[in-house]
């Protein structure tokens, strides 16, 4: 360690900036605000972002193939707004499967033009946003869909029930990452999934089924969608349309943060999950110190664009870009 | 005609001959589904088609200049509606109380400089940064929309001057003045990409950057001009809109990027930069406006709308594809 040149802690600083600049606001808020980091306020955070962060874990697969998904907000409407009508139809038991296999479809839809057929992925998932919201609208008929019998179900219990004193959200949202996190870090398709964002062609020549793969991977963030439309739908009986709307955006923004390189071939779930807790705890801070609740938008894009930039400037080996 | 003419031909045409399948489908199924008794291919019905494509249209055209040279904004709406914020807030300025009607081009002015201000911020950050202006751009997308939301709340801002809405809704040569301005860009837009040195560098740059950096153009700067160029062409989209209508919510120009994107997309212009017409990219944005319009005649709702485009963009991609089988390998994003 005594032999580490000024260059090396640069990087290491670049490395863990987004670290850094996450322990300042907490230390920050804190001073501000006592109940920052009070058990409750801590415990609300996290419950809130779970919904956020079980879709970040999916689009966490897509982004390490090398793709992109903006489709997953209004999907996350779909979802919902079918799993409440069905509710009411069908009865919870059967609703829940069938809107997790409705959506799957959608899912599997998006793993075949990207997977199967190539298509990029960035103007698929812009199509199917805007298909999928239509697709919402005509299925709801533009109303808003309220379960009538709020008091006599058990459905609330994803999105409002707690056990062992921890609400349900967090449990499902903690289970699924370290379910996904086995399966990314630990198992052949993880590995697979890392292969095809890293080199494409490479894990071709090597006997990698790329297009099986990026199809899987949108299966994947399809399934999170369908458990974070399960939460949403739970925990307010009831939903507009375009409850998902913009959430696309803020899904990203996680992995994004978590470090994951939209190049593809790098990032975890773990950091996913940091990602997260960052525009989570920022959010939460900024309403605390009694700021707008619009300032979170502002600083949000400060974070991310000086958390990708330290990223690569760390890669680089310099600050400024190289571009003439 | 050899085989890689024709499928030139036939991609760069393909757009019009989307266009007037439209026109025939929707002239033909309106006779039988239109709630109106109105033709379709009426002349007033395709001047307020025009008019109505000028919002999309004048950034799209910017748009395609970014795409050409291989980047993305996708802060467009934002500044669209914090121009829109600044154009109308400024004309009730105190400072200006003295100016009369001599205010709107001050405030014209103004929102257009908003623009241009919001897109050398995008320009510079990826410039200097080095970080995809896909990253950067998604980041001043919430960012500017944060300021719209901060500077007035979740209330409208709205300004209502007559001899601006009195200019807005007039007709010069049959035309309104909103559908000139769309001509307008579109023509000085053309002229940048296909008579100048600036619009052969942009096509080289999306191209083969290296080879650009190689040939001496100087890309950052470059690249900031057209950031700067497609913040002025948002903020004029909303000038041009704003002085009609007079009041503007905070929400306004959400997913405008989408539409101008699938615009240019339809229009044919590729996400890798390289390649890309101006003239194709108004076809596109008479196309999805043909089709909003189109849909809304035969009865069809808002949601038919959403489902039909985005299933068209994902067509014309595939298409597109199996049309250009021997084209370049789909660069990842």
């Amino acid at each position: 360690m005594a032999s580490m040149s000024k260059a090396d802690i640069g990087r290491i600083l670049a490395r863990q900036g987004i670290l850094i600049a996450f322990a300042v606001f907490i230390i920050g808020f804190t001073l501000a605000n006592e109940r920052f980091l009070s058990p409750d306020n801590v415990m609300g955070v996290i419950r809130s972002s779970a919904i956020l962060g079980v879709m970040a874990l999916g689009v966490t697969f897509v982004v390490i193939s090398g793709n992109l998904d903006l489709s997953v907000g209004s999907m996350m409407s779909f979802s919902t707004i079918v799993v409440l009508d069905l509710h009411d139809k069908i009865g919870p038991a059967l609703a829940i499967p069938a809107m997790f296999a409705m959506t799957l479809c959608l899912g599997a839809f998006i793993g075949f033009l990207v997977g199967y057929l190539k298509l990029n992925s960035l103007i698929v998932t812009l199509g199917m946003l805007s298909a999928i919201h239509g697709l919402t609208l005509t299925y709801s008929g533009g109303q808003n869909m309220d379960i009538v019998d709020k008091e006599g179900t058990w459905f609330g219990v994803f999105g409002q029930g707690s056990a062992l004193g921890i609400p349900v959200p967090i449990l499902i949202f903690v289970a699924l990452a370290a379910l996904l996190g086995i399966v990314l870090a630990k198992t052949p398709f993880g590995r697979k999934v890392y292969a095809v964002g890293g080199n494409g062609t490479a894990a071709t020549f090597s006997g990698i089924k790329r297009a099986r793969v990026v199809f899987l991977c949108y299966v994947m963030s399809a399934f999170c969608v369908a458990t974070a439309g399960l939460i949403q739908a739970s925990r307010s009986l009831g939903s507009q349309n375009t409850v998902g709307q913009g959430l696309e955006l803020d899904v990203l923004a996680a992995v994004i943060l978590g470090g994951a390189s939209l190049l593809g071939g790098s990032g975890t779930i773990f950091k996913t999950v940091i990602g997260v807790l960052i525009l989570g705890f920022i959010q939460n801070g900024l309403l605390l110190v009694g700021l707008q609740f619009y300032v979170q938008f502002v600083v949000t894009w400060v974070i991310i664009i000086l958390a990708v930039w330290l990223d690569i400037a760390a890669k680089r080996g310099k600050l400024w870009s190289n571009i003439a | 005609m050899e085989a890689g003419k024709l499928s030139k031909f036939l991609k760069n045409g393909a757009i019009w001959g989307f266009i007037v399948l439209e026109l025939i489908f929707f002239s033909v199924a309106g006779e039988f589904l239109s709630l109106s008794d109105k033709a379709f291919m009426d002349a007033d019905n395709m001047l307020l088609l025009l008019k109505q494509s000028a919002p999309i249209g004048i950034i799209a055209m910017g748009m395609t200049i970014i795409m050409v040279n291989g980047n993305i904004d996708l802060s467009v709406g934002a500044i669209f509606a914090l121009s829109a914020v600044i154009l109308l807030d400024s004309m009730t300025w105190e400072v200006f109380a003295g100016l009369g009607d001599w205010v709107i081009p001050v405030s014209w002015g103004l929102a257009l400089l908003t623009g241009i201000v919001l897109g050398a911020i995008n320009g510079l950050i990826v410039w200097k940064t080095g970080v995809d202006a896909f990253i950067v751009t998604l980041g001043s997308m919430l960012g500017f929309r944060g300021l719209v939301f901060m500077y007035n709340g979740e209330n409208p801002t709205s300004s209502l001057n007559w001899t601006l809405v009195d200019f807005a809704e007039a007709q010069f040569l049959g035309l309104h003045t909103a559908t000139w301005f769309l001509a307008v860009v579109t023509l000085v837009i053309w002229y940048v990409m296909t008579r100048t040195v600036h619009g052969r560098n942009a096509y080289a740059i999306g191209d083969n950057r290296e080879a650009a950096v190689n040939a001496g153009i100087k890309v950052g700067p470059h690249m900031l001009i057209n950031f700067m160029i497609i913040g002025f062409l948002a903020a004029l989209s909303a000038v041009v809109f704003y002085s009609e209508s007079g009041s503007v919510n905070p929400n306004d120009g959400q997913l405008y990027e989408l539409w101008v994107i699938t615009a240019v997309v339809l229009g044919g212009t590729k996400l890798t930069g390289g390649s890309g017409s101006i003239i194709s990219t108004l076809g596109g944005v008479l196309a999805i406006q043909l089709l909003r319009k189109g849909l809304g005649h035969i009865g069809a709702d808002t949601s038919t709308v959403n489902l039909v485009i985005g299933l068209i963009l994902i067509a014309v991609l595939f298409l597109d594809r199996q049309l250009n089988t021997k084209g370049k390998e789909e660069l990842k994003i």
